[in-house]
């Protein structure tokens, strides 16, 4: 699953500091189609921008694992038991790479968790509504991850050599999430009335968080031309948002649900989705910690920190010095 | 035939509960790396208990989603040390190494039966238990001689554990024709081989197990009595498929 939506601080290109020959060159290398790797020289803001949308992404992972973990203990039957621990087991694999990858540019694994557990650093905001029915979760398994897929598959394209190899991990295994999850949801829409409806009412939550993940209209969003010239984010909000809906539209129509917005259609002139905004307000404030879930998510990831601090000190060598992984 | 019933019934259930316990702590582990461990063997216990009720399903039994989602409390086999809650990860982790120790020695025992299809399925489970005592001795090792705090948890809840642990041999009404049939040599022969293993790892670490004689086992869990533990667990397990238990999910 699970990164989306990321948020990109404001940018002032004119207050870089960089040594216009070194820089010169890394954009040189960029344009080319070079990666980037952890002993590279690399402009101060490239490497601030990667740690946050990184470990932003990572963070994902492992909230991301709340909301489905809680229906790994109540999915029913084998089949769907089984594939959904695989499942949520890959997510937090996830974000173990992510801290990794992360780690490359500087910031330790400890460091980025202090800061998701403060509040410094975000995470994807879906993760703060709550999956109250097993059909939440399918929605989450078949079309969160869906979305991120779209993501991921731009972002792996970047120029950051060590995310660019995890995403293309992360890429493999979430394929299988998605037909796990396409398989759940058409098994709702092929069951009993109520098995639809339960699927019917997914989609109505949803919604707005879905159109929310992929981030703020691109009229409204952080000024990111310097992070597309550097190839830290690849597309933006919009058209990511708009591949989706080119993608997947069509196949929950073809699986009998409706959308709730009735604006939605394709544009044949522009070939794009028209659709009505979602309430960008909404987003501004569950992302800055008033959503129904985010202060729980927080502090059941903050006792989980807690109760296993003895283990982690006891597991370190006190002698063992930090180092810093290379890709 | 109801002596190897009996049998296949208890080796799930406790895959199943444990295999159910294991994976309660998806997102909640000491550190990721944990995390995924636990979730890996929950996994495998899950597949595990599948299987033997599918091989139960065979021999006329229920399909294994109508065993598993819709029985009760008393209904069930599986010793009590696997339905109690997950609680501090120091209890998870003994746990896991007296009930993974024994699992491993039993499969083994196992192998050797002279009911085919249990063979079969038992060589198969053999080699994911490795993985199992593998993580669970390391650990063991590890956290039994790294800090005063992580020495003194491992040691309360070694002594809270092995009570309970001693339940996993508590014996069935078919021992005798088990044995005798040669379909599993007996909790007996399984009880003195696991003390052995047992005391092996913790001989390692400066943990101490107490004399045996005076621990007194806690049974009943083969016999369908449980703790209070048990019943709220399949309550859960069994919420959304109890919804309409005649629909495909």
């Amino acid at each position: 699953m699970y990164g989306g939506g990321n948020t990109f601080e404001g940018i002032q290109t004119e207050s870089l500091q960089e040594d216009p020959v070194k820089l010169a060159a890394f954009e040189a290398r960029i344009d080319r189609g070079e990666k980037i790797e952890p002993v590279d020289w690399m402009p101060q803001l490239y490497r601030k921008q990667l740690i946050r949308m990184i470990e932003q992404h990572a963070h994902s992972e492992i909230i991301g694992a709340l909301p489905e973990g809680t229906w790994i203990t109540r999915a029913p039957g084998f089949k769907r038991k089984l594939a959904l621990m695989a499942k949520v087991q890959d997510e937090v694999g996830h974000a173990q790479l992510l801290y990794s990858a992360a780690e490359t540019l500087g910031k330790s694994r400890e460091a980025m968790i202090d800061d998701l557990i403060s509040g410094k650093s975000k995470y994807s905001n879906i993760f703060n509504y709550p999956a109250y029915t097993w059909a939440d979760a399918c929605f989450i398994s078949w079309l969160v991850d869906a979305g991120a897929i779209v993501n991921q598959l731009a972002n792996a394209k970047g120029s950051y050599g060590p995310y660019c190899r995890a995403l293309e991990r992360i890429c493999a295994e979430e394929s299988f999430h998605l037909k796990y999850g396409h398989h759940c949801v058409i098994y709702l829409a092929t069951g009993t009335a109520q098995q639809r409806q339960m699927f019917q009412e997914a989609i109505n939550r949803w919604w707005t968080p879905m159109m929310h993940f992929f981030g703020p209209a691109d009229r409204i969003s952080t000024h990111t031309q310097v992070l597309m010239k550097w190839k830290v984010k690849m597309s933006t909000n919009d058209d990511t948002r708009n591949q989706f809906l080119d993608m997947y539209i069509p196949k929950i129509w073809e699986l009998g649900f409706t959308i709730p917005d009735e604006k939605l259609k394709k544009n044949q002139e522009t070939g794009r989705w028209d659709y009505t905004e979602p309430d960008w307000e909404e987003f501004k404030r569950v992302i800055n910690g008033d959503g129904p879930c985010n202060k729980e998510r927080l502090e059941v990831r903050r006792i989980a920190e807690e109760r296993g601090r003895w283990v982690r000190t006891a597991l370190q060598s006190p002698k063992a010095a930090y180092i810093m992984p290379l890709a | 035939m109801d002596a190897i019933k009996e049998l296949l019934y208890k080796l799930a259930d406790d895959q199943l509960i444990l295999g159910h316990r294991n994976s309660e702590w998806t997102g909640f582990g000491p550190l990721l790396e944990e995390d995924i461990a636990f979730s890996s063997m929950a996994q495998d216990k899950v597949g595990q208990s599948y299987a033997l009720y599918q091989i139960l399903q065979q021999l006329g039994e229920q399909a294994p989603d109508t065993v598993a989602f819709m029985r009760n409390a008393n209904q069930f086999q599986n010793c009590i040390l696997v339905e109690l809650p997950n609680g501090e990860y120091d209890f998870s982790l003994i746990r896991h190494f007296l009930f993974d120790t024994a699992e491993a020695l039993r499969f083994e025992m196992l192998t050797q039966s002279s009911f085919q299809p249990l063979a079969e399925l038992a060589r198969k489970i053999k080699g994911e238990l490795l993985y199992h005592t593998l993580h669970a001795n390391t650990f063991i090792k590890k956290l039994g001689t790294a800090t005063e705090e992580s020495i003194t948890r491992l040691q309360q809840s070694l002594e809270f554990t092995l009570p309970y642990a001693l339940g996993i041999f508590e014996e069935s009404p078919f021992e005798a024709e088990l044995i005798d049939k040669g379909i599993f040599e007996g909790e007996k022969v399984l009880k003195g081989n696991w003390i052995l293993k047992v005391e092996a790892v913790i001989q390692q670490t400066n943990l101490h197990l107490p004399d045996w004689h005076i621990v007194t086992p806690v049974i009943g869990g083969r016999n369908g009595q449980h703790t209070e533990h048990l019943q709220p667990l399949l309550d859960e397990m069994s919420e959304v498929f109890k919804i309409d238990p005649a629909a495909e999910w």
